[in-house]
Order: C-alpha cells, then sequence, then structure tokens
C-alpha cells in the first residue's frame, strides 16, 4: 500500500505543454478517479506515474519515495490496460506470472499469488488458456489478475472497461469496486465515462487541458461543481442552463430571463455576487420538478422512456430544459406542464469566466 | 397444405459463366501457357537424348526416357577446369544461404524491435538512412566492399560472403520486422515493461515468439533472394565457395565438343529447385510477404 504524490508535474510532446504545473495528492487506499474528455492529460498523467512517459519537470513519489525518475518495475505499481495487453503467445497463467518469473520469485510463492488472484477473479478455470481463447471480459479480468499478483501499492488503470460492451461494463466495474474494498490498496482510475467515475470513485479528479478542474467527493463533483465545464461533464441528462441576469435588491437575489424572476436566496454561493451581473443558472434534471401547483410553465417536447424513470424534455421560451420524472406520467407530448425548481440545489456561473458563483 | 397464393417471384443464383467470365478464364490460360511453356521445353528436354534432341522438335514428348543428363549434371558436368558436376555448387549454396538466413532475420527483428519499440533519440534518421540504402544499386557499393573486405581479410571466404548478404540484406529485413512490430500495441510492450521486461527479455521471450508469421515472410525472401544472387557470389565468396548459380553458369559455359542442351537443362533445373519449392509449398506466406513489405511505408 502506498500513497502518490505529484508536485509541479510537467509533461511536452516536442514543443507541445500536454501537462503543466500540475500537483496532485492520491492518499493511501484511495481510490482516485481522473475523469475528462479525449486528449485532456489524464492518460499521460496515468503514463508519467507508471513510468512510461518521461517528465519534463516535477516529481512523483510514490509511497514516500522519489521515483520520478525510477524504472517502471521498481515504482511498486501494477498496470491494466484498456486494451488488455495480455501476451498472446502465453497462456493465462504464465501471462499472469511473467513479471514474477522475471524477478525471480520462488516457484511455491508464484503459484500461490497466481492461485489467489485467479481465486479472486474466477479466472482458475481458464488458466490453461491462451489470450485468443478468451472473451473480452475474461481477458480484462485476466489483465486486472496480473497487476494483482505484482501486489503492488499503487494499481493504475488505463480506461480498463472502454472496450467492454454496456452489460459486461457494469459487470466489471462492481467487481473492481468489490476489489478496491477487499484489497483497500491506493487505485488510480483513467476513465471518460462519467458513469464509472461516480460509481467508483472516493475522489474524481475532472481534467481538462492538462490542467485539473475540480478535485472533490463524487457527490461533490456532481452537485457543486466548480465551473460550467465540470457542470456539464457529469450527468446524464446534462445540467440544464438558463442565461440570465442577477439583481440585488432588499427582496433579495433575483435571477431573471426571459419570461422567468426566481428568487434565489436560498441558493448557496461564495461570495456576494454584483447588481446586473450576467450570469449562467445551472439546474440538474432532477431539481426541475413538474407539477400541477409549479409557478412556471413550458410545453412537453418529447418524452424518452428510460425503464425505471423517464427523461421529459420541455420547452420553457425556447429552452429545451429536462427533467426527470419517476413514477407514472400525467402528460403528454405537446401539452402544457407546469414545473418548479429546487432553488437550494442550482448552482450560479459568471458568464464570462464560467467560474461558479 | 394450402394451396399457394400469389407465391413470391423465385430469383435465380445470376449464372456463373456469362461471357465476360469465359473471356477473363481465356486470357489467364493463355497467360499461364506462355509462362510454362519454357519450363515444359526445358523439362521434356532434360529427359532427351543428343540424338533426339538433334531431331529439333522441341515440343515433343520425349520418345525414350533418360535420367543420364540429370545425373552428369549433378555428378560429372564440367565447371571450367574441374568435372564434378554443380553437386559442389548446391552444398556452396546452402553452406552461404543457412547463415545469411538466420543471421539478417535475427538483426533484422533486433533493428526493427528497437526502432518501433525503444524509439532511441535519432531513431527516425537511421531508419531514414538504413531506407536510402536500399535504393542505391548494389554496384555502387561493390568496389569499395572489396577494398573493405580485403582489409578485414574476408575477402573470398564464406564469412565474407555471409557478411556481404547480411549487410544488403538489412534495409528491407528492418523495414518488415519494424512494420510488423508497429502494428502491435504499444500497450503490450509498456505491460511487460512493468513487469520488469529489459530490452533482450521483451525481444527475446514476447516479440520473436510473436514474430512466427514474418519470420516466415522473411526466411521465404532471404533464402530465395540468396539462393537466386549471382553477381554478389561471384565477387566475394572465392573460388572453394562458388554459389550454385555461379557453377551453373560456368556448366553452360564450358563447351568441349557439342552443347549438351540435355545436361544444360537438367543444371538449370537443378539450381532453381529450391526456390521453386518454396514458392510452391509456401505461395500463400510470400503473397502475404508482399503485402506486408508494401502496405504502411
Amino acid at each position: 500500500m502506498a500513497s502518490v504524490e505529484i508536485h509541479d508535474l510537467c509533461i511536452r510532446f516536442g514543443h507541445n505543454e500536454v501537462i503543466k504545473d500540475l500537483s496532485l495528492d492520491v492518499a493511501d487506499g484511495e481510490f482516485l478517479v481522473l475523469l475528462g474528455p479525449s486528449g485532456c492529460g489524464k492518460s499521460t498523467l496515468l503514463h508519467s506515474i507508471a513510468g512510461l512517459i518521461d517528465v519534463a519537470a516535477g516529481r512523483i513519489d510514490i509511497g514516500g519515495t522519489d521515483m520520478t525518475w525510477a524504472d517502471p518495475t521498481d515504482r511498486n505499481i501494477g498496470m491494466v490496460f484498456q486494451s488488455y495487453a495480455l501476451y498472446p503467445t502465453m497462456t493465462v497463467e504464465r501471462n499472469m506470472s511473467f513479471g514474477l518469473r522475471i524477478n525471480g520469485t520462488p516457484k511455491a510463492e508464484i503459484e500461490r499469488r497466481v492461485n489467489r488472484a485467479a481465486e479472486m477473479l474466477q479466472l482458475q478455470p481458464l488458466l490453461h488458456r491462451k489470450p485468443s481463447q478468451l472473451s473480452g471480459g475474461q481477458r480484462q479480468r485476466v489483465a486486472i489478475g496480473r497487476a494483482l499478483v505484482r501486489e503492488a501499492g499503487v494499481f493504475l488503470f488505463d480506461e480498463p472497461l472502454s472496450n467492454l460492451d454496456a452489460k459486461l461494463r457494469a459487470e466489471l466495474r462492481r467487481e473492481l469496486k468489490l476489489l478496491h474494498k477487499n484489497l483497500g490498496s491506493t487505485m488510480v482510475y483513467v476513465t471518460h465515462d462519467q458513469v464509472e467515475a461516480m460509481t467508483l470513485a472516493t475522489r474524481i479528479v475532472v481534467m481538462r487541458n492538462g490542467k485539473i478542474q475540480q478535485i472533490g467527493a463524487p457527490a461533490e463533483v456532481y452537485e457543486k461543481p466548480e465551473n460550467l465545464f465540470v457542470a456539464g461533464f457529469l450527468g446524464s441528462p446534462g445540467m440544464n442552463i438558463l442565461s440570465g441576469r442577477l439583481s440585488v435588491s432588499l427582496n433579495g437575489l433575483v435571477f431573471s430571463s426571459k419570461g422567468i424572476a426566481l428568487n434565489i436566496e436560498s441558493c448557496p454561493l461564495m461570495g456576494r455576487p454584483g447588481d446586473e451581473q450576467e450570469v449562467l443558472l445551472g439546474i440538474r434534471p432532477e431539481n426541475l420538478v413538474i407539477h400541477a401547483a409549479g409557478e412556471l410553465q413550458a410545453t412537453v417536447s418529447v418524452i424518452e422512456p428510460m425503464g425505471n424513470h423517464h427523461v421529459v424534455w420541455i420547452d420553457f421560451n425556447g429552452n429545451l430544459l429536462s427533467s426527470i420524472v419517476t413514477g407514472a406520467l400525467t402528460f403528454h407530448v405537446d401539452e402544457a406542464v407546469r414545473f418548479t425548481i429546487d432553488v437550494a440545489k442550482v448552482s450560479l456561473f459568471d458568464k464570462t469566466s464560467e467560474q461558479r458563483l | 397444405m394450402t394451396a399457394v397464393v400469389n407465391p413470391l417471384p423465385i430469383t435465380r443464383r445470376p449464372r456463373r459463366l456469362g461471357p465476360a467470365r469465359i473471356g477473363v478464364y481465356a486470357f489467364l490460360l493463355c497467360a499461364s501457357l506462355f509462362f510454362l511453356m519454357p519450363l515444359y521445353i526445358m523439362l521434356v528436354t532434360s529427359f532427351k537424348t543428343m540424338d533426339e534432341i538433334r531431331l529439333g522438335n522441341i515440343f515433343v514428348f520425349p520418345v525414350s526416357v533418360t535420367i543420364e543428363p540429370w545425373v552428369t549434371a549433378w555428378t560429372s558436368a564440367c565447371t571450367g577446369v574441374s568435372c564434378d558436376g554443380i553437386r559442389g555448387g548446391f552444398w556452396n549454396s546452402l553452406m552461404i544461404v543457412i547463415p545469411s538466413t538466420i543471421l539478417p532475420i535475427f538483426l533484422g527483428a533486433l533493428n526493427g524491435y528497437a526502432l518501433s519499440f525503444w524509439r532511441p533519440r535519432g531513431s527516425q534518421m537511421l531508419f531514414g538512412i538504413l531506407m536510402m540504402g536500399a535504393f542505391i544499386p548494389v554496384q555502387v557499393m561493390m568496389f569499395p566492399l572489396v577494398r573493405i573486405l580485403a582489409t578485414l581479410g574476408l575477402f573470398s571466404s564464406l564469412p565474407g560472403i555471409v557478411l556481404v548478404h547480411i549487410i544488403f540484406s538489412m534495409p528491407v529485413m528492418t523495414l518488415l520486422f519494424r512494420n510488423y512490430y508497429l502494428s502491435i500495441p504499444q500497450e503490450l510492450f509498456k505491460a511487460a515493461r512493468i513487469d520488469g521486461g529489459g530490452f533482450f527479455r521483451i525481444f527475446v521471450q514476447l516479440m520473436l515468439p510473436m514474430s512466427t508469421p514474418i519470420i516466415i515472410v522473411a526466411a521465404i525472401m532471404q533464402v530465395t533472394g540468396v539462393w537466386n544472387d549471382y553477381i554478389l557470389g561471384l565477387v566475394f565468396a572465392g573460388r572453394d565457395n562458388l554459389p550454385m548459380t555461379v557453377q551453373l553458369n560456368n556448366v553452360i559455359n564450358t563447351t568441349t565438343g557439342t552443347r549438351l542442351y540435355n545436361v544444360n537443362m537438367a543444371a538449370t533445373i537443378l539450381t532453381s529447385m529450391v526456390p521453386l519449392i518454396i514458392y510452391f509449398v509456401s505461395g500463400r506466406w510470400f503473397v502475404r510477404g508482399i503485402a506486408a513489405g508494401a502496405v504502411k511505408g
């Protein structure tokens, strides 16, 4: 078990600065998820922790030791790749034991570790198969097993579930979470899938263009996004955004836009905003509640049935807003409905800086 | 069964043998006859006696089949002064081909592996220079190489000719293996690095076992290439190691009295036997090799 500390990390590809002055601490036993769109530098960051990419400046400590220039194999890490990266000419057992055989671990110890990992991941019946004889889910299990037998302090996952179909992905996601619970090891996990991030992480790091946008527990990042990018990246359907301006008066704080004047006094703000400030109001679909006594009116545009809930898209003065409705629907497409906004749970962003107010 | 109401029209599989198809087959037949004709004449002639050949009917099947010319070609045809047949050349060629296949493949694989996975500084440039080497005609390098080998004391020796073959095969072998290794995901190499594999361990334990298809392709190219070589063998091998191609030339050019066409034909077929067998046995692999070299630069 080990912690990871990254200080002022810079990574360049030629003249292209992919990561600039990035600092990040991963606590011992934490499940940290690096989340961001493709090209945001999250995989680069992970590969630099693994020692597979040279850093231009900065320092990486693993388990309290400076590992910035250490060989990948000496870093006390295990890694799982998106493409599984299994050795095609070796059986499952030899795949898992390859690293141990290289560093001369005694035979009995190799056997013990391989059997333990195989048991955890239900791989025993497959030990003597070649990777080409396995399904995608089984292959990724083997890849996880290969990382496990190293009994490393830190496990690195590079989009391990992206090549799997939806059902397997959910299954393996649950297994990974269970694995983390049982092992208690530090895990750093890269994904662009917000569902994986929300379900697995103890903390999420949202990244864009090589910079960290926000670090926090999943609920915190979801409910209190620090800027518009984070707000838009998490949640499905995404956060509804209304553009308008603020007016500060004796009655309190009022957000006004076309056809709406909303008292947002109960909205928790970090500072006191200025009068007439141009702002963006962000409302999560579940905080936009459709009910008969609502004070606002809109027309139902599209209804998406999701099985256990419906996503209802309503046309509110030309803005298409989404709402999540659980239970039976009391309206049809093209009908008028009334709704309220749960003001205590909205987010407010400055229009120009796109930062949370 | 109920009565068939308004049955759907049955669509027929289109006729296979249209006029266009017949034309194509006719052309292919003509082309293959054209290319097979010389081989046919050689085979037929090699089984005829000289008396029969003098009648001049070169397309006719031999009346009295004789294997005498084959025996002569193998054991007692004159290659210049000595008259031991071309069997000496066969063994010489074999001695040249075996190391000239194994070593270039190993070195080419090592080059390709280093270029596509380790990518040391300047590797792109190194590869570019190596590729340029493939476009420089052999004749240009001939004399400098003679001088260099003479200085090293390797001129006119088996190690000398093998070294020359290694040098001239390096660009193609490197290209072949580099392109093959580029198609292997980098992540595989990274996983092996994390598992603690070093340069040679990853090469020997991971990459070489994965390279069987391309090794077969490289072996075919190298064996046929080296076996068919004439000029390098003539210049660099030395009198004791002359390959079969050079011996064949000597057999045909050494005339004492009448030209023994049947012996010449037999000797030629014997010389081309190794590449021919390889082409026939490995046609599929050979095509794959050509494609592997062509796709991706």
